[in-house]
């Protein structure tokens, strides 16, 4: 019972953070801050999830194999990411700064 | 409240398709239209799996987003990067397309519902494979029974294309050499994360050969994911360790050995006084005779497509255009 | 509250797919199309387990790998091409 109401707790959280991701990847205003919104609710909501499946299913040689998956995604999005973050800034992508003279030292809001 | 939900993703899935094909046929930079491609593949192969078609959805996934994609980057880097668009619309052309479209939809309204249990394709050969598999061979995934030993015949010829394809791009384009100075950036954490990785990638496809018979895989798929090893590889380390690490002469030698092996299991059966390719005459018992001749059938596919893949990615990546 | 995980999931699948359509530079492009990988990866593994698909951890496993192999393959041809193709991004 109480296994079950974790499931869903889970489950609800993970798709909360997914949305949350997917809206960040649309409405934020440059790159650099669309990848950090993508990454950072992937890389928890994708183990949440799958916990949520791993909690319904009990302990069997399927849910070991779902642990596998959460490993392969905790490596596997960073990584990408970081490389994804490195070529865009050997692409010149500029990021979107708030003032002219970014070390200006004034905090502008 | 199931019914729903498979509704749901079906109407849901089948409108990315059609979203993901306008998006890439109205892009003009191929790099986009590669990857959208890419994306496509995932989603049928969603589809696939909704459909209950298991083994199907795998080797669409294998192939389609993992291989074709880069085998199209490869293709890219040789050509330009940019379509040539040509202005000129056409009314003849959208008028035959839309005759054409109209009278495919027309015939297929004909046709039974699908999945319907009544249609004469399920009611041809379908249930006496099913009812013969359980009987005959005793391995759970129906479709590798059907594939390796009811149906032998078409995957010895199924193996021997891909073989003649490997040879042909071998014909056209040879092995080429790598570039020294096309070598990847050093980047520290993508080396450090990929090589556990590839360690992972060559033991999953080793499990999908050899779990074939009981979950979905089999021969194919297994040495798609095998090369993607290697091609992981090539992509993070650079062309010229790769080649060092699996060199290029032996790949067509592979590829040969695979339809080889099949083909020996086939001779074997022969020899014995049994016609081509029935694995009742490996070995003393029938049913795992059966079991003897699906497991080097399929080794033979295996390491056929795996060499096929990998030598196909060597050729297209070994091209050195002019700077 | 498994159905609403895969509305959620579905929901975002469309989103993102707007965000690989209109993305300015490719960089986004190739960002939406490997968070849409990913979040299939997950609707396999949600889906799969509500709807009773047969060997559904084995394709969400090989979805994985495949989608990483894939993006990039797509970042390394394109920073090798990128220096004799043209300026602009788009």
């Amino acid at each position: 019972m109480i296994i079950s109401i974790l499931s869903d707790i889970c489950l609800l959280l993970g798709g909360i953070l997914t949305l949350t991701g997917a809206v960040g990847l649309l409405r934020l205003p440059d790159f650099y801050s669309r990848l950090h919104a993508a990454s950072v609710t992937e890389s928890l909501a994708a183990p949440l999830l799958i916990i949520g499946v791993i909690l319904d299913t009990g302990f069997t040689l399927d849910s070991a194999k779902l642990v596998l998956i959460i490993v392969i995604m905790v490596i596997v999005n960073p990584t990408i990411t970081h490389a994804l973050c490195r070529a865009a800034a050997h692409g010149r992508i500029s990021p979107e700064m708030e003032s002219e003279t970014e070390f200006s030292g004034k905090e502008s809001k | 409240m199931i019914e729903n939900l498979e509704l749901l993703i079906d109407v849901c899935l089948l409108t990315f398709l059609l979203l993901i094909v306008f998006a890439a046929i109205k892009t003009t930079n191929l790099f986009v239209a590669t990857m959208l491609f890419g994306i496509f593949s995932f989603v049928t192969a969603l589809l696939f799996l909704d459909l209950d078609a298991v083994d199907v959805a795998f080797t669409e996934a294998a192939v389609g987003a993992g291989f074709t994609t880069v085998l199209m980057l490869s293709a890219l880097r040789l050509t330009g990067a940019f379509e040539n668009v040509k202005h000129r619309h056409s009314v003849l052309g959208l008028f035959i397309v839309v005759l054409t479209g109209a009278a495919l939809i027309y015939g297929v309204a004909d046709f039974p519902n699908m999945g319907d249990a009544n249609a004469p394709v399920h009611l041809h050969i379908a249930p006496e494979y099913i009812q013969l598999t359980q009987e005959k061979i005793d391995i759970p995934n129906v479709v590798t029974a059907v594939l390796a030993s009811f149906r032998g015949y078409d995957t010895f010829g199924e193996t021997v294309v891909i073989f003649s394809a490997g040879a042909a791009v071998l014909l056209l384009l040879g092995m080429g050499h790598a570039e020294p100075k096309h070598e990847p950036e050093q980047n520290l954490v993508l080396w450090v994360v990929v090589k556990p990785f590839i360690a992972l990638i060559l033991i999953f496809g080793l499990y999908v050969q050899f779990h074939g018979d009981f979950g979905a895989g089999g021969g194919f798929q297994a040495g798609v994911i095998f090369a993607s090893g290697f091609i992981l590889y090539s992509l993070v380390f650079g062309e010229s360790y790769a080649r060092q690490v699996v060199p290029a002469s032996i790949l067509p030698r592979f590829a040969a050995l695979g339809v080889i092996i099949y083909g020996l299991t086939g001779l074997v059966s022969l020899l014995s006084d049994k016609t081509f390719l029935d694995y009742n005459a490996l070995s003393s018992n029938p049913v795992s005779g059966q079991h003897l001749g699906i497991l080097l059938v399929e080794a033979g596919v295996g390491l056929a497509v795996f060499s096929t893949v990998l030598l196909i990615f060597y050729s297209f990546s070994g091209v050195n255009h002019n700077e | 509250m498994i159905a609403a995980a895969i509305v959620a999931l579905l929901i975002t699948l469309a989103l993102t797919l707007i965000r690989a359509f209109l993305g300015p530079n490719i960089y986004d492009q190739i960002l939406a199309v490997n968070s849409f990988g990913t979040k299939t990866v997950l609707l396999i593994v949600v889906g799969g387990h509500a709807l009773g698909w047969f060997s559904y951890v084995d394709i969400a496993l090989m979805y994985a790998m495949v989608n990483f192999v894939g993006t990039l393959a797509v970042m390394r041809f394109f920073e090798q091409y990128k220096p004799q193709g043209e300026n602009n991004d788009y």
